[in-house]
């Protein structure tokens, strides 16, 4: 049941549209619960949403395979969910309870899962790209053939340690995708004002790594280009660089009115090339989904949201001597 | 009138070396950038190279004598028109050796300052009434760099997660000699040389210890790691606790750390109270070569983010170190290197060197001072302090870090909470002067902490 359709790629099942479609609307919805639960005082700090950027990490997680790593920055919970992290566990990390991922210790920007190969959520802008590089470096060391997807942004790009990790990358032929998700603003600053060079995937040139750039709005692109990646990796070549163009529809965080744009632009792009309606229109005009089967899955995904915003509220505070546990480890955390 | 060439300092802190080769002989002519000998430092053989134009008239210290300090006549250069026959039959005999040093003639500079002086071999340390080895154990004169060397290299061979990286760890075997022979037994995946890139590497580091390494990051000298502070603390030292236990950094950070000697202000710092403070984080400063190997060996082994402060001018300082197949010292366990009544002399690190120097010329004067080295910093033995402490009911602080937020001034915060009814006065902390570290010889000799102001501050303490 190989969809062939008109659209541009032909190499996709119905069935796998119908999961991206699923996995991009958990992440929108989430994010909204997330924001409306961030108003009513129960998620508190910084919580950055990823509305808008969904095909990116749903697309690049359809080019993964098991045992593969991701690190990201503070805008990381469509991360999560798009590898596979509970949504109970996430929401209930964001409102810091006893039930999230780091028992309410972490927060949203500080979260990560050893079962799924999640490495954070990082609040210094950059500091995941070493981290990240150096994840790589511990698959390469073992001799394993694993990547690692080291996720930020156009902002972080111009951060000098991201160019020290592109050198010993290279200099190591390290297994590491360096994902740049350009969604054209450093928190209120348009790329144009912060960055020299309009293209930042040229930047792995002076190193000798692949770059390209990819449409991040559309999620066959992403894992094509993903696809690609991997395979390079893989194959022992070291690193590559992919700018995935991209847009957040919310401001930086949620204290950010966003003035820095206008509603117009932000308008367009909902409107002109949003994600989710983009494989929306490929299910519905292939006819590999009726207007009932979305329906169905946006009820399931409504249901599994609100189960987590539930748990969520409902899962108790961390006890207090949770304070004082964690800081230092008795026996190794993990092992080789 | 034969010019004399000198026996030449080749690093900041070599005070003597061994000729070991000269390629020159009497009667040879040279100018100026040919090579006149081979010197041995404790860290490397250099190339010496003739400064001026002239004919060797005389060679006055044999190929292979060790010990010769700096400045020492080593040979005589003879100018245009005159011949070996010219010279006085007064000039240093050949066989001077390390006794030239003592008469080095009217124009030798002064001596080094007693305070920078460093003293690899013969001296005799102290005995140490808690030693952490069993009695009978056999014990081996070792310098505290082949103590850290031997440290990793036992915990490489133990564990092959382990590796080492940082600048000139591999083919240079080390700035400072400290990973000498590593990569001939380990080979280039294991130690690794990396660019000048403190920020970049550290953090490749952390993330190989997220994936289940155990990195050993060398840091050329603890001064460039504030370069690497974010990943040394934002990701190493935060990441156990902010995911809730799930991963964490086991890993070492180690370098020297600390003034070496005349490396002026960006060089010369102590961050010992800087990494004390921080959660998260475990922090040592050994003194001394048993304790270097023992501690270094714990640390590589602990599941936790570790900061190894070592010292560049006990590098080539023997001590005695346990001939054990695995010797290892426990974090949180304060030494005592000397037993006294009278006052309490707590310290770490190079401060160990003026605590020591200080109480032993203390007890000339009828003084008994004990002295505790704290070995961690994180954990810190403050049981160990405080039960001293109410037996001498006096205490002074030494360390060469600067005096506000000091470690002696957590120590002193911590006796006036926990035995304030035992102090008969108040503690005093013994730091480096509060300013950036100065280049001139007599300046920075009074910006550190000195032997003679932890003498002065026991006496106020005690009243005599």
């Amino acid at each position: 049941m190989a969809a062939r359709k008109s659209a541009k790629k032909p190499n996709v099942s119905a069935d796998e549209l119908k999961t991206y479609y699923r996995e991009m609307l958990l992440i929108r919805r989430f994010e909204e619960k997330a924001g409306q639960l961030y108003g009513m005082g129960l998620i508190g700090g910084f919580c950055h949403l990823y509305i808008g950027q969904e095909a990116v990490v749903v697309g690049l997680e359809a080019a993964a395979e098991e045992g593969d790593k991701r690190i990201t920055s503070y805008r990381d919970h469509g991360h999560m969910l798009a590898c596979g992290m509970d949504p109970n566990g996430v929401m209930a990390e964001l409102t810091g309870r006893e039930g999230g991922y780091s028992k309410g210790k972490g927060g949203s920007m500080h979260m990560f899962s050893k079962e799924k190969d999640f490495y954070g959520g990082h609040g210094i802008v950059a500091a995941q790209v070493p981290l990240g590089a150096g994840l790589a470096f511990s698959d390469k060391y073992k001799g394993n053939d694993r990547v690692t997807f080291t996720y930020f942004g156009d902002g972080a790009a111009n951060q000098g340690q991201v160019y020290e990790s592109f050198n010993m990358a290279a200099l190591w032929a390290l297994p590491v995708i360096f994902v740049i998700e350009n969604n054209q603003y450093a928190m209120g600053t348009a790329q144009q004002r912060s960055t020299s060079s309009p293209d930042i995937y040229h930047r792995g040139e002076a190193f000798g790594i692949p770059g390209e750039m990819v449409d991040g709005m559309n999620v066959l692109a992403v894992k094509e280009a993903g696809e690609k990646a991997v395979a390079h990796c893989r194959a022992g070549k070291g690193p590559y660089i992919l700018e995935i163009k991209t847009y957040r529809y919310r401001g930086h965080s949620m204290s950010d009115p966003a003035k820095y744009r206008t509603r117009e632009e932000v308008q367009k792009m909902r409107e002109e090339r949003d994600p989710i309606e983009q494989v929306r229109g490929l299910l519905l005009t292939g006819e590999h989904a009726s207007e009932d089967d979305l329906k169905a899955i946006d009820k399931e995904i409504k249901q599994i949201v609100n189960a987590a915003a539930d748990f969520a509220k409902d899962s108790p505070e961390p006890a207090l001597d949770e304070l004082w546990t964690d800081i230092t480890a008795e026996t190794a955390p993990q092992t080789a | 009138m034969a010019t004399e060439i000198l026996m030449p300092a080749l690093s900041p802190t070599m005070e003597e070396g061994t000729l070991a080769k000269w390629l020159v002989k009497e009667g040879d002519s040279v100018s100026s950038g040919d090579i006149l000998a081979e010197i041995e430092t404790d860290k490397a053989t250099m190339e010496f190279e003739a400064v001026d134009e002239g004919t060797i008239g005389k060679l006055l210290i044999a190929e292979g004598t060790e010990g010769v300090k700096v400045n020492t006549a080593i040979a005589l250069l003879l100018e245009d028109g005159e011949s070996a026959d010219d010279l006085p039959e007064a000039a240093p005999a050949a066989d001077a050796g390390k006794e030239a040093a003592a008469d080095g003639g009217s124009d030798a500079p002064a001596p080094a300052p007693k305070a920078r002086e460093t003293d690899p071999g013969d001296h005799a340390e102290p005995e140490a009434p808690e030693p952490d080895w069993p009695d009978g154990t056999k014990l081996k004169q070792q310098t505290v760099r082949e103590a850290l060397r031997d440290a990793m290299a036992e915990e490489m061979r133990a564990d092959d997660t382990v590796f080492l990286m940082g600048e000139e760890v591999a083919e240079y075997q080390g700035a400072y000699k400290i990973s000498q022979g590593l990569l001939d037994e380990f080979g280039a995946k294991r130690v690794i040389d990396t660019p000048i890139t403190e920020h970049g590497f550290t953090g490749i580091a952390v993330g190989a210890a997220f994936g289940g390494l155990r990195p050993i990051v060398e840091f050329m000298t603890f001064n460039f790691a504030m370069q690497a502070m974010d990943q040394i603390i934002n990701s190493a030292a935060k990441t156990l606790y902010m995911s809730g236990g799930q991963m964490g950094a086991p890993m070492v950070f180690r370098g020297p750390n600390g003034a070496a000697a005349r490396v002026a202000a960006q060089h010369s710092q102590d961050f010992a109270a800087w990494f004390m403070q921080i959660p998260g984080l475990k922090v040592a400063m050994p003194f001394s070569a048993s304790d270097a190997k023992g501690l270094l060996k714990t640390a590589i082994r602990d599941p936790n983010p570790v900061i190894f402060l070592e010292n560049e001018i006990l590098y080539g300082r023997s001590f005695d170190v346990p001939d054990l197949d695995d010797y290892t010292v426990p974090f949180g366990k304060a030494r005592i290197w000397r037993e006294g009544d009278d006052v309490t002399i707590v310290s770490f690190g190079i401060g160990m060197k003026y605590a020591l120097e200080a109480a032993e010329k203390l007890a000339q004067d009828g003084i008994d001072a004990e002295v505790l080295d704290l070995r961690t910093l994180r954990p810190m033995d403050t049981d160990a302090i405080i039960r001293s402490v109410k037996k001498t009911n006096r205490c002074v602080t030494v360390e060469e870090g600067w005096p506000q937020g000091s470690v002696g001034s957590y120590i002193s915060s911590v006796l006036m909470q926990q035995a304030f009814d035992y102090l008969d006065a108040p503690v005093i902390t013994c730091t480096g002067k509060d300013v950036p570290m100065p280049y001139a010889a007599n300046l920075e000799k009074h910006a550190l902490v000195t032997t003679e102001e932890v003498i002065e501050a026991v006496k106020q303490v005690t009243y005599s």
